[in-house]
């Protein structure tokens, strides 16, 4: 066999392998885990899903477990097509998507569920609207190689799978599967509550760097998000912050939820993609629960803090894993708006030879 | 000697040994991470040095602050581990006013000639304090006092991968091509970032490095080298 052979022949494999074919990119869809952890120390941000609970709800649709890297999606999804026997693919967040069957009209398909598409489906991901970022997942994940124990992408850097860069055209994402999972397709019995009401903070680790007055004014006043908010961080808009001398302290480490203020008083909440070291006094930290909340603000959008101690803010996350924990242990069989999902339910005979419609696992005979 | 512990939110919390950028106050981070690196207390997450304070950084759902800290304290009281010795690395430097812009400049500002400049910034052997800014972004000190200056007034917005800077009492080599602020006097033609080699990150906090002035003919030697994959940094290790 010649050299040019085996070549063609590897092309041949690398076109059968299953993937989902970037038709077109959409402004801004970048593969995200949960974060490049154990790397601070050399420079190297976390990154990661801006909304790790929109990351970690569509895996749990998709039978992933809530590590494993998904799509993260600002603005306008990507077209993607199924090269792919079948897959199955969730979203959570507020994600427009149409399917495209070749022979059939396009169908709006809900986010909070799963869906089962088959080869040749087209997959058109619209616009987010009402936060900044949706995720979407594929079951059985991406088969890409992580960097640094990770599949997070740091665009800035080029640090992560494709290069770390967005989607482009033409990109092959190569699936971790080549069927989708058996059993039906499942749903999400509400969308998730991300809660209301001021940021939570835990002030410091400079908070005596402020003003009494600033300290009293962050936690009062209202801010807006302003137009310079990307994955590293928002410049919030609203009353300075002064500081007692200056803004500068020797650099320390950063984490995302970080409130830090430079000199000119006006404070930047860090998200994902932040430094890992920065040189301004922070007054505050998000606490962890609000995160989510956080990563998903817009422009335009309006925020204020209140405080909690340490040890509240940890009671409040621990509450909040036992919610998610709760939610995902009550995603259910999904049925469509005024009947019972007869696909599904079919496919699942075909398969199970038996299904519990109303609680799903039970030994109810149908078929 | 007194360490403060400051909250950062509920997923991590600083260990300050101090407000000032020295050795000595910069080695009781190193050994603290270090200690914390070898034995880490369930529901570490991870630890990052920087120049006078460690941030311990924890996962809230499998443990808690005071435990974490109590763990925290427990390796601040036990015995003095000193931080592995760091590697020691030889990087060449070409300090041409063409790779860096600032350099004639900047010695005209401080009353030298650019080839005096590059002769003292090529003098000590620096010590890397921190990584931070970006992936491999090393911050190494001390600069020789006659170069000390503040940062330039208008950062660039385009400081080009491998420029060797100076700013206050440290100098730097950018991984990458980004804005920075700091005065460009020279250029390394080995990356100190390549995510093509198994350790991405050339540098590490507690490493030391000295600047070889190479001439334009050596720099564009090893920038061809580095781009058709021929150079081994390893070779930049000097012996212990």
């Amino acid at each position: 066999m010649t050299v040019a052979a085996d070549a063609d022949a590897a092309a041949a494999n690398a076109d059968a392998r299953p993937c989902l074919t970037v038709v077109r990119p959409g402004l801004f869809a970048t593969i995200q885990d949960l974060g490049r952890f154990g790397y601070q120390e050399l420079g190297m941000p976390v990154a990661g899903a801006l909304d790790p609970l929109a990351l970690r709800l569509a895996n749990a649709l998709a039978g992933n477990p809530p590590g494993t890297a998904g799509l993260e999606i600002a603005l306008l999804g990507p077209v993607l097509r199924v090269d792919a026997g079948s897959v199955r693919v969730a979203a959570a967040g507020p994600l427009a998507m149409t399917l495209e069957r070749p022979g059939q009209a396009p169908e709006v398909l809900a986010p909070h569920r799963s869906h089962t598409l088959r080869r040749g489906d087209l997959l058109r991901l619209g616009a987010v609207e009402g936060a900044a970022v949706a995720c979407l997942a594929v079951a059985g994940g991406f088969a890409l190689e992580p960097v640094l124990g990770s599949l997070s992408t740091y665009v800035r850097a080029g640090v992560g799978p494709l290069g770390g860069r967005p989607l482009a055209d033409g990109d092959r994402l190569p699936l971790g599967r080549g069927e989708a999972p058996a059993g039906p397709d499942v749903e999400l019995p509400q969308p998730p509550d991300y809660g209301t009401g001021p940021l939570r903070v835990v002030l410091g680790p400079q908070e005596d760097r402020f003003t009494e007055a600033a300290v009293a004014t962050f936690l009062s006043a209202p801010y807006r998000v302003g137009k310079e908010a990307d994955r590293m961080g928002l410049r919030l808009e609203g009353p300075a912050l002064e500081h007692r001398g200056t803004a500068d302290i020797p650099s320390d480490g950063l984490v995302t939820g970080s409130v830090q203020v430079p000199g000119s008083g006006q404070p930047i909440l860090l998200l994902n993609d932040h430094q890992t070291a920065g040189g301004y006094a922070k007054i505050a930290t998000v606490i962890s629960a609000d995160l989510p909340r956080a990563g998903r603000l817009r422009p335009g959008d309006a925020l204020s803090f209140r405080a909690v101690a340490v040890e509240e803010a940890e009671a409040i996350r621990r509450r909040q894993e036992q919610a998610i924990a709760a939610w995902i242990q009550a995603i259910r069989p999904a049925r469509p708006a005024g009947g019972i999902d007869l696909e599904a339910l079919y496919a699942e005979n075909l398969i199970s030879g038996t299904v519990d419609i109303v609680n799903g696992g039970s030994d109810l005979p149908l078929a | 000697m007194d360490v403060r512990f400051t909250s950062a939110g509920d997923t991590a919390f600083n260990v300050e040994f101090g407000e000032a950028i020295d050795r000595a106050t910069n080695a009781r981070v190193m050994a603290l991470h270090a200690r914390l690196k070898a034995d880490p207390p369930p529901g570490l997450v991870e630890t990052v040095p920087t120049f006078r304070s460690l941030l311990v950084v924890y996962d809230p759902v499998a443990t808690g602050r005071r435990e974490v800290q109590a763990a925290v304290e427990a390796a601040l009281a036990g015995s003095t581990a000193v931080p592995a010795a760091g590697r020691s690395w030889r990087l060449p430097v070409c300090y041409d006013p063409e790779l860096g812009p600032d350099l004639a400049g900047l010695a005209g500002a401080l009353g030298l000639a650019a080839e005096r400049l590059a002769a003292l910034h090529g003098a000590p052997e620096y010590f890397v304090y921190m990584l931070g800014f970006m992936p491999g972004f090393g911050y190494m000190g001390d600069l020789p006092a006659e170069l000390e200056r503040p940062r330039r007034r208008e950062p660039r917005l385009r400081v080009p991968a491998g420029s060797v800077a100076i700013a206050g009492r440290l100098t730097t080599v950018y991984p990458w091509e980004s804005p920075g602020g700091w005065h460009l006097i020279g250029r390394c033609p080995v990356p100190l970032y390549d995510g093509g080699r198994p350790e991405p990150v050339l540098l590490a906090a507690g490493d030391r490095v000295r600047f070889e002035a190479v001439d334009r003919a050596a720099f564009d030697r090893i920038a061809g080298e580095v781009a058709e994959g021929r150079f081994d940094p390893a070779g930049l290790r000097a012996a212990p």
